[in-house]
């Protein structure tokens, strides 16, 4: 059953499978340019050569996990859906395209360039859990994603790659795009799915978990872009080949990137488990003159702060775990020995408290109050017990006293910022109040 | 109410009741689409009034108040008017970082408004966004449809057409 698959995988071996489409001088891959490369032949193997079951088994192997920010292993999470005879006839594959954290710009570029990419791997998470219907959520700021994904999939349909007996087998699927309003709370799955319903996005309880009971009920998967972004490359290249390009322990390639004051902020692809350093150093060419590393966050607004001391760190989810912070959504912010970091913390922490959804007390009370601690902190206005305070907030604010994970990834920067940083937050209370002074 | 409510052109047009339907089609239940119902209605008014609300209900069998419950949680829906075009400024970490303070104060200091202000001449309406997905691009402005790189004060003019005075 693998043959064909592994011969192909022979023949070309990209170490850049999710943006090699995205080429210098051109706005974005059209069908064409897609299919040039390859294009649509995983979703053909998969769907001639394989039976559902076989799918997932495949991403199973591939040891793919989720690139939305948990690194959930994508084959497991499937594996929890109902399959067969008694299963439900109505099920769903739903892309988490709602891309809010502060620090990250890396769907946005998949959706852009190379949009039959997404499509493609959809069909193929679609085909794996027998999904009726499947839903790309996006953000409502991204309109050019939006005007590239509404044009690939009238093309997908034209082309037989969705709609009825998709290349000829016994299966269907629609394919729809919704696009949003706003509220980074949208990117929490069970609040998609709400919003998805067309509600309010306050997030559901769990259990019941989607994979059983998501969309209306029914049985639901929600991936990232970038995790169903790799599945066309598993299917034509093959898991061997899949499984060379990771120099940790983690497999595949992922989508890197740093914004703040490094020479060259941008995003890249590079084998999972790349040194952190050779990220900041080679690809972002090192910081800007005048300034230097003073700590970062590895992967978005809601990771702990890291240091210079852990820049031969592998960018791995487990490595970066170690050290007491998560890789997230692998793209870094860089904080700068001349901007404050506990001004940094009140940025992060104010849209924290904007974004909450209002749903559960510690964090819609707990947050606004860390937000006027750190104001008056800064304003001179700051007492000795608040460090402490807002030390306890983080415990409160910790996982399990929440409804959801909003608030817990909203302590992340201030607690390891408390640690890491106690100086800067220090000096505030040596300052007298400047302001109410004069 | 607003008298602008009470006006004929307060019905929602053919168009307008099409696309909503449109929309509606990609759910199992009509609700499904009535955040991208109330967007429909904004691309031709440019916001929500109690009426349109209240036909958008309608035509997705819900309750106005559901409805409403759902357009008051929507930060780019707006339950009044708005410029002809919004002005979305990132001040999330990144775009802090590189001076998008800055550029909000120098926004303010031309256009004359504040955050949620709209300019008399109902050109512009000025909001605060999240993290716009380009922070390697920061600071970073969305005016209408169009992203905005590494803003500077210099291009604000030519972003803004207002004259340097
Ligand atoms: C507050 C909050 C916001 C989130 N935003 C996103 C997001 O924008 N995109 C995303 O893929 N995952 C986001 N997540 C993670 C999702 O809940 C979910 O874990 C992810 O979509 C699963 O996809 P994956 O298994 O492919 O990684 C967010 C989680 C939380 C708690
Ligand atoms: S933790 Fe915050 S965002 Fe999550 S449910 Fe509670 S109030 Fe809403
Ligand atoms: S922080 Fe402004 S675009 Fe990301």
């Amino acid at each position: 059953m693998f043959g064909k698959f592994l011969k192909k995988s022979r023949n070309r071996n990209p170490d850049k499978p999710l943006t090699r489409n995205i080429v210098d001088g051109r706005a974005y891959a059209t069908l064409s340019d897609y299919q040039a490369t390859g294009g649509y032949e995983g979703l053909r193997t998969a769907i001639t050569t394989m039976d559902s079951l076989g799918v997932q088994q495949v991403v199973k192997d591939s040891e793919l996990r989720g690139r939305g920010g948990a690194g959930f292993p994508t084959g497991l999470k499937w594996s929890f859906v109902p399959m067969g005879e008694n299963a439900p006839e109505t099920k769903y594959f739903v892309v988490n395209a709602d891309e809010m954290e502060p620090g990250t710009f890396k769907d946005r570029v998949l959706m852009e360039k190379d949009p039959h990419q997404l499509i493609e791997g959809m069909v193929i998470g679609s085909y794996a859990i027998r999904a009726t219907a499947a839903y790309i959520f996006l953000r409502g700021e991204y309109h050019l994603s939006a005007e590239r994904l509404a044009q690939a999939i009238a093309e997908a349909y034209q082309q037989g790659f969705l709609g009825k007996n998709i290349l000829g087998s016994d299966f269907s699927l629609d394919l729809y795009l919704h696009t949003s309003a706003g509220r980074y709370i949208c990117g929490e799955e069970t609040a998609l799915l709400n919003s998805l319903e067309g509600k309010r996005a306050n997030p559901r309880a769990k259990p019941p978990f989607p994979q059983i009971s998501g969309l209306w009920g029914k049985p639901t998967i929600v991936n990232n872009v970038e995790t169903v972004c790799n599945l066309p490359h598993i299917f034509f290249y093959g898991i061997q080949w899949y499984a060379g390009l990771g120099r940790g322990k983690d497999r595949g390639t992922k989508l890197f990137g740093a914004s703040g004051r490094v020479k060259n902020p941008s995003v890249w692809e590079l084998p999972m488990g790349t040194p952190i350093r050779e990220i900041l150093e080679e690809h972002a060419g090192g910081m800007q003159d005048g300034y230097e590393l003073k700590g970062f966050l590895p992967g978005g607004a809601s990771t702990d702060f890291m240091l210079p001391e852990h820049l031969d760190v592998l960018m791995d989810f487990d490595a970066i775990a170690e050290h007491g912070s998560r890789m997230g959504t692998g793209t870094m912010i860089i904080l700068d020995d001349k901007t404050c970091p506990v001004k940094m913390v009140l940025n992060l922490e104010q849209f924290f408290s904007r974004e909450s959804c209002g749903w559960c007390t510690p964090c819609r009370d707990g947050l606004p109050w860390v937000v006027t601690i750190l104001e008056d902190l800064i304003a001179g206005k700051g007492q000795a017990s608040d460090l402490e305070l807002l030390e306890h907030q983080t415990k409160m604010m910790g996982p399990g006293n929440t409804f959801c994970a909003l608030a817990p990834g909203a302590m992340e920067p201030l607690q390891s910022a408390l640690k890491y940083f106690r100086d800067d937050f220090e000096k505030y209370l040596e300052r007298p109040a400047v302001k109410e002074a004069g | 109410m607003t008298d602008q409510d009470m006006t004929a052109d307060s019905q929602l047009s053919e168009a307008e009741i099409a696309e909503v339907l449109e929309e509606a089609s990609h759910y199992p239940q009509k609700s499904g689409a009535s955040i991208e119902a109330l967007k429909v209605v904004q691309k031709y008014r440019g916001w929500v009034s109690n009426e349109s609300l209240k036909q958008v209900a309608d035509l997705l069998d819900m309750s106005v108040e559901e409805l409403d419950g759902v357009a008051t949680f929507y930060n780019l829906i707006y339950r009044q008017p708005v410029g002809r075009k919004v002005i979305l400024c990132c001040d999330s970490v990144s775009c802090w970082m590189l001076g998008s303070d800055n550029i909000k104060e120098k926004i303010s200091d031309r256009l004359g408004i504040e955050y949620g202000g709209t300019t008399s001449d109902g050109e512009y309406t000025l909001l605060p966004i999240v993290c716009l997905g380009a922070c390697d691009h920061a600071p970073v402005l969305m005016v209408g449809d169009e992203l905005h790189h590494n803003v500077d004060e210099t291009q604000l003019d030519q972003i803004l057409n207002t004259g340097a005075s």
